[in-house]
């Protein structure tokens, strides 16, 4: 009976557990077992929680356990940011989303892996090492989501929170075979996950079908006065876009990103989702988004000095790791230089550059007018079309150690993904396909601001009729 | 290209301390990123206002009052040194 906890979607793994088909404790312990068989070999979780469940209250996902990246505070908890600097801090809060799934009834189970503080395409800048993908475990899981999206994927959990910066939600979920939703700037509270870039930061669902991620959706939106970036917007029930009727709707394949240089194997796969929503009667259009290739180096100056700002609370003072040192000054120094891992140093340094005097009008500044160019692109685009498709990454999962030397072809990885957050707009990817050598292929599905309803229709649409968010990697017992 | 000596001015900037050896990897990496972020100056932006902020409309503020906020006893827990409710650092007054 719990055989089928694997394919069963989230939304009706608590179907079950409200009929009494099973039991909270049963469900918990069944994911409890197969994380403690494929952990070790996949490094997906960094911390476990024993017996987390026995939720009283009543919502359609109560008793499904899901995992939260180690970036989100959950009281009483350690949540480390995959870094040195915060390994030994624990939470003295609950994160705004945290506090909605426990009042929605779902059970913490753990917290996953991710690149330290969420600066990376591959999971390989933690502390804790890498996590491994599921579909093969020589290549990388993608990142910074990276321990959420290879637990899903493997069914450790039947779905998982992320954090998306720059695609760092949907790049692991393209990597692993599983869906991974950015929301709009705003419609999620961003109180309680660790700042990166505060003016690109969005928390999502990380699910293996697109019905339970507008399930998951529905209990973390919701405008909060605890962050003052969130949104006054109304929260549509997501759930209210399954199983809708698509015909008629407009699809942009923007000609920057379907260019000679597209992996061949990506393009076929996206070519048979484009058949497969023109039966539907969608309508697709040519349409341009002339700034795409600016996209990656606004986010790096944008990104990093975000990154910089932020993470100057980290000084060895009131919490994380201080150096053994005689005066302040030194304290601040060491903390920082012993505390923080290759990458975190790359980027403050890259951020401070940005923003300090002499060449903040020329990077900071710029790049601020060239974000106001992108977001217009996007504007004008959704004039004529519901939607946008593109493929989430140029390629397929590369090799752990393959780009992990060179920043900027790890930069690359996220050439898709990072327009979206620029614009604030929301976006989902799904998979579609994989690769001669198995491996999963994901298509990028883009939005207007607050209509995340488009995509879970289209997305819908898509896995009524195609399995590929079924397949499931073979993973051997430990 | 941002030179050893910009690195290390950096560093001071972000009080992070780096060796010699650090300081020359950092600037070959970083002028690489640099040179590559340095295609945006072909981007025309005159006349176009930075975008500070997605948020649209007035900023939102909370109500002026005080409310029930974090434990100080769980707080300090996360200090790496404290003295009864004070976070403690070495002497900074000679």
């Amino acid at each position: 009976m719990t055989n089928n906890l694997i394919i069963k979607p989230a939304y009706l793994i608590a179907k079950d557990i409200k009929d009494k088909k099973n039991s909270q404790g049963e469900v918990y312990s069944f994911f409890e077992k197969r994380i403690s068989q494929h952990n070790a070999s996949l490094n997906a979780f960094v911390d476990l929680y024993k017996n987390n469940f026995d939720n009283q209250s009543n919502s359609n996902l109560t008793g499904v356990p899901i995992a939260i990246k180690d970036n989100i505070c959950i009281k009483g908890k350690k949540i480390t940011c995959a870094s040195k600097i915060l390994k030994y801090y624990q939470a003295v809060y609950d994160a705004t989303v945290i506090k909605k799934l426990k009042s929605s009834g779902l059970s913490l189970i753990g917290t996953t892996n991710m690149d330290e503080f969420a600066f990376g395409s591959s999971t390989e800048n933690s502390c804790y090492g890498p996590t491994k993908n599921p579909w093969d475990k020589t290549r990388v899981v993608g990142g910074s989501s990276g321990g959420s999206a290879a637990a899903v994927s493997a069914r450790l959990v039947p779905f998982a929170l992320g954090s998306d910066t720059g695609g760092s939600i949907r790049q692991p979920a393209s990597f692993c075979g599983v869906v991974g939703l950015k929301p709009t700037y705003g419609r999620v509270s961003r109180y309680g996950l660790v700042a990166f870039g505060s003016s690109l930061d969005q928390i999502g669902p990380i699910t293996t079908n697109i019905k339970d991620c507008a399930y998951l959706l529905n209990i973390i939106s919701g405008f909060d006065q605890n962050d003052s970036t969130s949104a006054k917007v109304a929260d549509p029930d997501f759930t209210k876009s399954l199983g809708q009727d698509v015909a008629s709707l407009r699809i942009g394949l923007p000609k920057e990103y379907f260019d000679q240089d597209l992996n061949s194997e990506i393009k076929e796969t996206l070519d048979q989702a484009i058949i497969f929503f023109k039966k539907k009667n969608i309508q697709f259009k040519k349409i341009s988004l002339p700034h795409t290739q600016y996209s990656v180096p606004t986010y790096y100056i944008i990104a990093s000095s975000e990154a910089s700002s932020n993470l100057q609370r980290f000084d060895g003072i009131r919490y994380g790791y201080r150096a053994k040192a005689d005066d302040l000054w030194q304290i601040y120094q060491k903390s920082r230089s012993q505390g923080f891992g290759d990458e975190a140093k790359r980027r403050v340094f890259l951020g401070t550059y940005s923003l300090s005097s002499g060449y903040y009008d020329a990077y900071y500044l710029k790049a601020l007018k060239v974000r106001r160019l992108i977001k217009n692109d996007f504007d004008q685009a959704f004039k004529e079309v519901d939607a946008i498709l593109t493929p989430t990454t140029p390629t397929a999962a590369f090799k752990i150690g393959e780009k992990i030397k060179d920043p900027l072809s790890m930069y690359l990885s996220d050439i898709y993904t990072i327009s979206s957050n620029l614009a604030g707009i929301p976006a989902v990817s799904l998979p579609c396909g994989f690769t001669k050598d198995n491996l999963p292929l994901g298509m990028q599905l883009i939005a207007k601001d607050y209509d995340e309803a488009t995509l879970i229709k289209l997305g819908d649409a898509f896995q009524q009729d195609t399995d590929f968010h079924k397949k499931i990697p073979e993973l051997k017992n430990v | 290209m941002i030179d050893k000596e910009r690195v290390e001015y950096i560093a001071k900037l972000a009080k992070i301390n780096i060796n010699d050896q650090e300081s020359e990897f950092l600037s070959s990496q970083l002028s690489k990123i640099i040179d590559y972020i340095d295609k945006l100056k072909e981007v025309d932006t005159k006349g176009i206002k930075p975008l500070r902020s997605l948020s649209t409309g007035q900023p939102l503020m909370r109500e002026d009052k005080a409310k029930n906020n974090l434990a100080k006893d769980d707080i300090l827990k996360n200090a790496p040194a404290c003295l009864d409710s004070f976070f403690k650092i070495p002497r900074v007054i000679k």
